[in-house]
């Protein structure tokens, strides 16, 4: 296989599609541990997940409290107003006690790091967006066909 | 477990090459741990980082992360890349002869 040499992972392509905090922070922290790892990295945000590195939106990401069994939060309480904000806030304090950033300075962190990020161009043209809505440390905007180019000889993670 | 000899002392490893006790370090070992992992020279900005270090693992007791290098050392994380490549986190921490860092981050 391309992507291991003496047995190692050599690059890694994570695709981020969700646009919750718990769809987020995964692929992040993929990317940044890879990095880390002295391996290549390269983020490529789809769909909702776009939110994640749009100027506006990237420090709103939200937990869902609806619709998720593990939050142990019935329904019924979580569409109450500001559960959603209440939640988020107790899982970023804790997130933070182990040095695990906020999203916008985490996208600023991997950036630095060294991984490239891009957001995806089907997804970018659906909802009329330019790279005006984006945050600096994007790359560029792709189509699914450069995203394949740019991944080959690595492994594709998609969250 | 296994000794190795460093700057003219005996020290405890890990399998790894790690340093078992982090007391045991002394600054005449991070040219020597550093070659090991392929960084040939230790210039001031390397050695703001592994005093940051061993510092901060003074203080709190344990590794410090790359986010609190950056926050509370002061050494952004570009430039951590850059002077500790392809693994800045365990190299730096290697070379201050802390042990490997367990975090996720």
């Amino acid at each position: 296989m391309d992507a291991s040499n003496n047995g190692k992972l050599k690059k890694v392509s994570i695709v981020i599609s969700k646009g919750s905090l718990e769809g987020v922070y995964p692929g992040l922290i993929m990317a940044n541990g890879a990095r880390m790892e002295g391996m290549e990295a390269n983020l490529f945000f789809t769909f909702f997940g776009l939110e994640a590195i749009m100027k506006k939106r990237m420090d709103k990401i939200k937990v869902a409290t609806v619709g998720n069994p593990a939050m142990h939060i019935p329904s019924l309480v979580g569409i109450l107003p500001g559960m959603s904000a209440f939640a988020t806030k107790m899982m970023l304090k804790e997130m933070d006690k182990l040095d695990i950033p906020p999203i916008p300075e985490f996208i600023e962190m991997v950036h630095d790091a060294g991984a490239h990020i891009y957001a995806c161009k089907a997804t970018v043209e659906m909802f009329h967006l330019s790279m005006d809505d984006f945050c600096e440390e994007v790359d560029g905007i792709l189509n699914v066909g450069k995203f394949y180019e740019l991944s080959a000889g690595g492994e594709i993670i998609f969250t | 477990m296994a000794t190795i000899t460093l700057a003219g002392k005996t020290v405890e490893v890990d399998a790894e090459g790690f340093l078992v006790n982090p007391n045991d370090w002394t600054e005449e070992m991070a040219p020597v741990l550093a070659e090991k992992v392929g960084i040939y020279e230790l210039t001031d900005r390397h050695w703001d980082v592994i005093r940051f270090m061993r510092k901060d693992f003074e203080e709190r007791g344990q590794i410090p992360t790359i986010r609190r290098i950056k926050n509370a050392g002061g050494i952004p994380t570009k430039e951590l890349y850059q002077l500790f490549p392809e693994g800045p986190a365990k190299k730096a921490a290697f070379i201050a002869g802390l042990g490997k860092p367990q975090g996720c981050v």
